[in-house]
């Protein structure tokens, strides 16, 4: 029921929405929530287990009823707080968590079995028979308890994600808060001031305080004026704090489009921000909690608090008869505010027997509602006083068990929050979170004038811990009454009271994991799901432990709390995952040949940040092999071209260049004359194989070394490391190049034909012969040309400065077809390497040994190396190691597959019997059969023996011959001649 | 003979304007690398500012003489740009094509970087340089003005102006909503 001229909504500006197809009207400043009780809305949602009708219960963002999905062109945003969701013209809200419509859900059965569906009835129940948890339990279970929906299509919609940096950050625009960053902003410190909710003010704008005469929301927004106009603060509303991490970083998660039902096109719908504040005012404020009675969680039963903010702050009542019922001062507010704005009040029922109170309605002191009637809304109370009881008539029931100090946040860092027995809630202890300082009633001060002199003073301690001087504020003039409060968490009975709205758990679900001995309460959050799902536990924490202690015999600081843990709302993965959505997972390099080769319409692969091309398919090609083929045949025959700008380039220089080349790499540098290139292994620290490739040597202490695609990075790193780490004397000095220079393979009989139409000086055995490297000129630009082949032809690399490498690649490409050649992709590159029996990280893993690979003779004797003494350790060498063979398929399968296991021919094709695996395979269309490289045990000295191998994921299974990984020109008289 | 031709990393993408935000192509000429040799930082400083009045700046720093600039890009390193460096007792490489170079301006380029940057951007004084991150790329970012000039490898010029023009996009948004 919308109340006359009260409230902070633009009664101007009528707003249309739609909530379950039907349409409704609210207004501007309306949350969704105000709008549908201005509607007089009160089923909004079903309950997580039991299905039960429940309504709105709270006015703030640990509403843990009246989550709703909003649906927008296709797309849904699932479990909303209909509470925080400001109204806009576009809702099209949707209440969740139904099998059948809001009215009659089928699922409310469940509510009927509760005897049975009680706290631990699945881990006790679905034990059995085994298969049917995945077939049909878990599937039903899904379908029966739930939040909101997915759409189950790719979000679409734009998320952000920043940094800020600051001073002061200011977490809560209530009084304290406000008070804070006035005197934080006046001190010229850099102040960020966050508030969740839209309009700053926190319960200034819910209550009816005055503060230094004027309404306490006038106060607020005054304030809230004067700091806007400071340069050096920053106001960020709808912005949640999520999280309190290391060195005085805080995530807070920014609603920036959610409120617009005409958001600009490209704004994103929130921020994820990454605040680091060298100091913090926590002024989160409080909490009200409800008290625990039969069913306490009919549609329409509130927290009083939520009660007075719908009335003050929206101008709507919700209900048109209210009850009120708590056991302290606050509780008694609402009463007062609803009678001075006319609502009708059925009764003020308190449970505190000693308390003076008056007013124009009916008052019951020493009482408490016993329970509620009405399945879909309160229709009724029943009022319990001494051994009476009577009912009550109202649709709407305010109720207050007091307030719990926000302390979330400040647990982020493991700290333990104290019980205060005064107002019977937690408070936090300083230095929880280094740096950050409580202020107001998040601290346990509840009056106004409390949380004003409370923020202005941890301001300036914060201010002063972090060097920066403040004058002092003039508090104003506020409320400043006391808070009385009588404990009273659950009205004894029988039936069900509940606790945690969210998780459908009840006062006799913690006595029953109390009794079953999960008396730790994290065991019993554990046993009963109590303080889980979105809410975690907001509203029913302490009432939970409070029942918890009373049933295990012990006090509530005893008891404990559970720990609260980030983030302190539930944070879209979308808004942290900003940026990664599609293309944006990973940042895209790409060679100066891209786009030519995707003109060329090859598929490209993406090998590490890099993209390179597979094949490339010709016109009449439908299969990849068919292009694979084609293109180990034109290298073997003719020429081809292949960009390798990929691999990665170091530049070594300096006097001890040579030196520290021979302490990284097993065989010798020092030896290798200028104009030549050596072929590499290195080992990590372990004795593994880390990375092999060659390195030229380009003048006398001028190097460069080559490192594979994909371990560029790491083999950087651990030059760095070996560098300043192990030998921090040795003058060297390294860089990458690598995207300093585009770089192509020319490969094949005719590559010198390809590379001398090309060079303005022709290159011959004599100049270059094979791996050599020198310096060359192309229409005179200066390259660099190496005589490397990872093909076994003969071949090239040539270099040239990356912004001439697309149209070398042209160049090439051009030339390469008159010789009948053309480019050629990895899926060849890797054909002709497995036919000459060369590695690549399929083979050197991680977990294999030079000797493995059968280079241990390249680690030299005459000097020490990285990896050289633990390569030697028991257990790296000797015939019990897997050692890398050639198969090939001898029997009718003629299949293999890279991560199959090989065994003896007659042996179960079982892990215990496995003697190896294959790490990659081909087909050689030079060979005409398919090829394989694998780590055999002892394979060196079984060349020739007849093995099984046997892919048990792909069930195939192939008679292989073992042989030597050397399968075509094992003289390497083609890459050299 | 041949005739190849250069092409440069940014292809037609930019300039691109958004709301008040501007991002450039910087066509920065020569970049060399500079890593003195052991105990020869003083020499190279010297013959540096004898052949180009640049000495080597401090640890996130650099200097410009207007038509060169020498910035601090790492730890015993430093890129000379817009110059060819004399003979140094240093290593010396070129890096001239390995980098693609934009220059972000205009009142929303701190909230820009602030999106895709872990730095602090706004205590950057004129002329501090800083190696961090842009999105996931490692980059070189110095401030020049009002703007801030961003070095990334030349093989994520796409990824680098991709990202930079969709936040560019969200902030231009992001300035029509109402308070």
């Amino acid at each position: 029921m919308r109340l006359l001229s009260r409230g902070q909504i633009d009664r101007s500006k009528p707003v249309k929405f739609r909530f379950n197809n039907q349409g409704f009207e609210g207004f501007k400043g309306d949350t969704l929530a105000s709008a549908l009780l201005a509607n007089d809305v009160k089923l909004v949602g079903r309950s997580f287990k039991y299905h039960r009708p429940r309504g709105v219960m709270t006015d703030g963002s640990h509403e843990p009823n009246a989550l709703v999905e909003l649906n927008d062109s296709g797309q849904i945003t699932p479990n909303v707080r209909a509470t925080q969701q400001e109204l806009h013209d576009q809702i099209d809200a949707r209440s969740q968590n139904h099998w059948g419509s809001l009215n009659w859900d089928i699922l409310e059965l469940n509510d009927l079995l509760s005897p049975v569906l009680s706290a631990g009835f699945y881990y006790k129940t679905f034990m059995w028979p085994r298969s049917f948890w995945e077939k049909v339990y878990e599937p039903f279970i899904r379908r029966a308890a739930g939040l909101g929906r997915l759409s189950m299509t790719a979000n679409e919609d734009r998320y952000d994600k920043a940094f800020a940096f600051c001073d002061v950050l200011v977490i809560g625009a209530g009084p304290a808060g406000l008070m804070a960053a006035l005197v934080a902003g006046r001190a010229g410190a850099k102040v960020i001031l966050c508030d969740e909710d839209f309009r700053m003010g926190g319960r200034l704008n819910a209550e009816t305080y005055e503060i230094a005469g004027q309404p306490g929301a006038a106060w607020a927004r005054d304030q809230v004026e004067t700091l806007r106009a400071m340069p050096n603060v920053r106001l960020m509303p709808r912005t949640t704090v999520t999280g309190a991490y290391d060195g005085g970083t805080y995530g807070a998660v920014e609603r920036v489009s959610h409120h617009l039902g005409d958001a600009p096109e490209g704004a994103p719908m929130e921020t994820f921000w990454r605040i680091v504040a060298r100091g913090a005012v926590y002024a989160a404020g409080a909490m009200e909690r409800p008290i625990a009675f039969k069913n306490n969680d009919r549609p329409g039963v509130m927290t009083a608090s939520a009660v007075r903010g719908y009335v003050n702050r929206f101008g709507v009542s919700p209900g048109d008869r209210v009850a009120i019922f708590g056991n302290n001062d606050s509780s008694f507010r609402t009463a007062q505010d609803l009678a001075e704005a006319g609502v009708e009040i059925a009764a003020y029922i308190d449970s505190r027997d000693e308390v003076a109170l008056e007013g124009d309605f009916k008052i019951y002191t020493g009482a408490v509602v016993s329970n509620v009637k009405g399945r879909m809304g309160v229709k009724s109370v029943e009022v319990t006083r001494g051994s009476s009881s009577f009912a009550v008539e109202a649709d709407c029931l305010a109720v207050s068990g007091g307030w719990n100090p926000t302390v979330h946040l400040t647990c982020h860092m493991n700290g333990r929050p104290q019980w205060n027995e005064a107002i019977a809630g937690f408070i936090p202890v300083p230095g929880m979170i280094p740096g950050l300082q409580v202020a107001g009633s998040a601290g346990g001060t509840f009056s106004t004038k409390g949380c004003l002199k409370s923020g202005a003073f941890r301001a300036k301690e914060v201010l002063q811990e972090i060097g920066i001087k403040a004058k002092s504020l003039k508090v104003p003039e506020a409320e400043d009454s006391s808070y009385a409060i009588s404990p009273l968490w659950t009205v004894p009975g029988k039936g069900r009271a509940w606790l945690d709205f969210q998780n459908d758990v009840t006062v006799k679900d913690i006595e029953l994991a109390a009794r079953e001995n999960y008396r730790s309460v994290e065991h019993m959050k554990r046993y009963t799901t109590q303080g889980m799902a979105p809410d975690q536990g907001k509203n029913s924490n302490v009432n939970a432990l409070a029942v918890l202690a009373d049933a295990t015999g012990r006090s509530i600081p005893e008891t404990g709390t559970t720990t609260f843990r980030p983030p302190f709302m539930p944070v879209s993965i979308a808004a942290m995952g900003a940026y990664a959505q599609g293309d944006g997972f990973a940042p895209q390099r790409l060679m100066t040949s891209h786009d030519a080769t995707v003109a060329l319409g090859a598929p490209m692969v993406e090998a590490g940040l890099w993209y390179r091309p597979s094949y490339f398919p010709q016109k009449t090609e439908t299969h990849w092999r068919q292009s694979c083929d084609r293109e180990v045949h034109m290298v073997r025959n003719t020429v081809g071209v292949c960009d390798v700008s990929t691999l990665g380039k170091i530049d070594l220089q300096g006097p001890d260049a040579a030196a520290f080349l021979d302490f990284v790499y097993t065989n010798t540098f020092s030896t290798l004359k200028p104009g030549k290139v050596r072929y590499g292994l290195m080992l990590r620290e372990d004795g593994h194989v880390m990375d092999d490739g060659t390195t030229a040597c380009l003048a006398k202490n001028h190097y460069l070394m080559t490192t594979t695609t994909a371990a560029a990075g790491n083999v950087m790193r651990h030059l760095e490391f070996v560098h300043q780490c192990l030998c921090p004397q040795m003058d060297v000095r390294f860089i990458s190049v690598t995207e300093q220079w585009a770089q192509f393979a020319i490969a094949g009989p005719k590559a010198r034909d390809l590379l001398n139409a090309l060079l303005d000086k022709p290159a011959d055995d004599e100049t270059f012969p094979f791996m050599a490297c020198g310096d060359v000129s192309i229409g005179g630009i200066k390259g660099r040309l190496f005589r490397i082949s990872f093909s076994g032809e003969h071949a090239y690399e040539l270099a040239v400065p990356s912004r001439y490498g697309a149209s070398l690649f042209d160049e090439l490409l051009k030339l390469a077809d008159a010789l009948e050649g053309g480019p050629y992709g990895l899926e060849a590159l890797n054909v002709l390497r497995i036919e000459k029996g060369f590695i690549t990280h399929a083979e050197i893993h991680g977990r294999v040994t030079a000797f493995d690979i059968g280079m241990e003779k390249m680690i030299s004797p005459k000097k020490d190396c990285i990896g050289k003494t633990a390569s030697n350790r028991l257990g790296l060498i000797g015939p019990e190691r897997e050692q890398l063979v050639g198969l090939r398929p001898i029997g009718a399968v003629k299949e293999m597959n890279a991560g199959a296991f090989l065994f003896a021919q007659d042996a179960d094709p079982t892990r215990e019997m496995q003697q190896g695996y294959t790490t990659s395979m081909c087909y050689s269309p030079t060979l005409e059969t398919v090829l394989a490289q694998a780590f055999l045990k002892n394979g060196r000295a079984r060349h020739g023996e007849v093995l099984k191998l046997v892919d048990h994921i792909r069930q195939v299974e192939t008679q292989v011959e073992v042989c030597d990984p050397v399968f075509f020109d094992p003289s390497g008289g083609n890459a050299r001649g | 003979m041949v005739k190849l031709h250069a092409e440069t990393p940014w292809s037609d993408d930019l300039p691109i304007r958004e709301g008040k935000c501007q991002l450039d192509a910087v066509d920065l000429g020569p970049i060399w690398s500079i890593a003195p040799y052991r105990k020869a930082e003083k020499g190279v400083s010297a013959a540096l500012s004898k052949a180009l009045k640049l000495a080597l700046p401090a640890p996130g720093k650099s200097i410009s003489t207007g038509e060169a600039t020498l910035l601090w890009s790492g730890r015993e390193q430093y890129f000379l740009i817009g110059a060819h460096p004399p003979k140094l007792k240093a290593a010396v490489t070129d890096q001239s094509d390995a980098w693609c170079s934009v220059r972000l301006s205009g009142a929303a380029a701190i909230d820009v970087l602030a999106r895709l940057c872990p730095l602090d951007a706004d205590v950057l004084a004129e002329g501090d340089v800083a190696r961090s991150l842009i999105g996931h790329m490692q980059a070189v970012i110095w401030r020049d003005g009002d703007a801030f000039n961003l070095m990334v490898f030349r093989g994520f010029a796409r990824t680098l102006i991709h990202e930079m023009h969709g936040v560019m996009i969200s902030l231009a948004a992001q300035d029509e909503i109402p308070q």
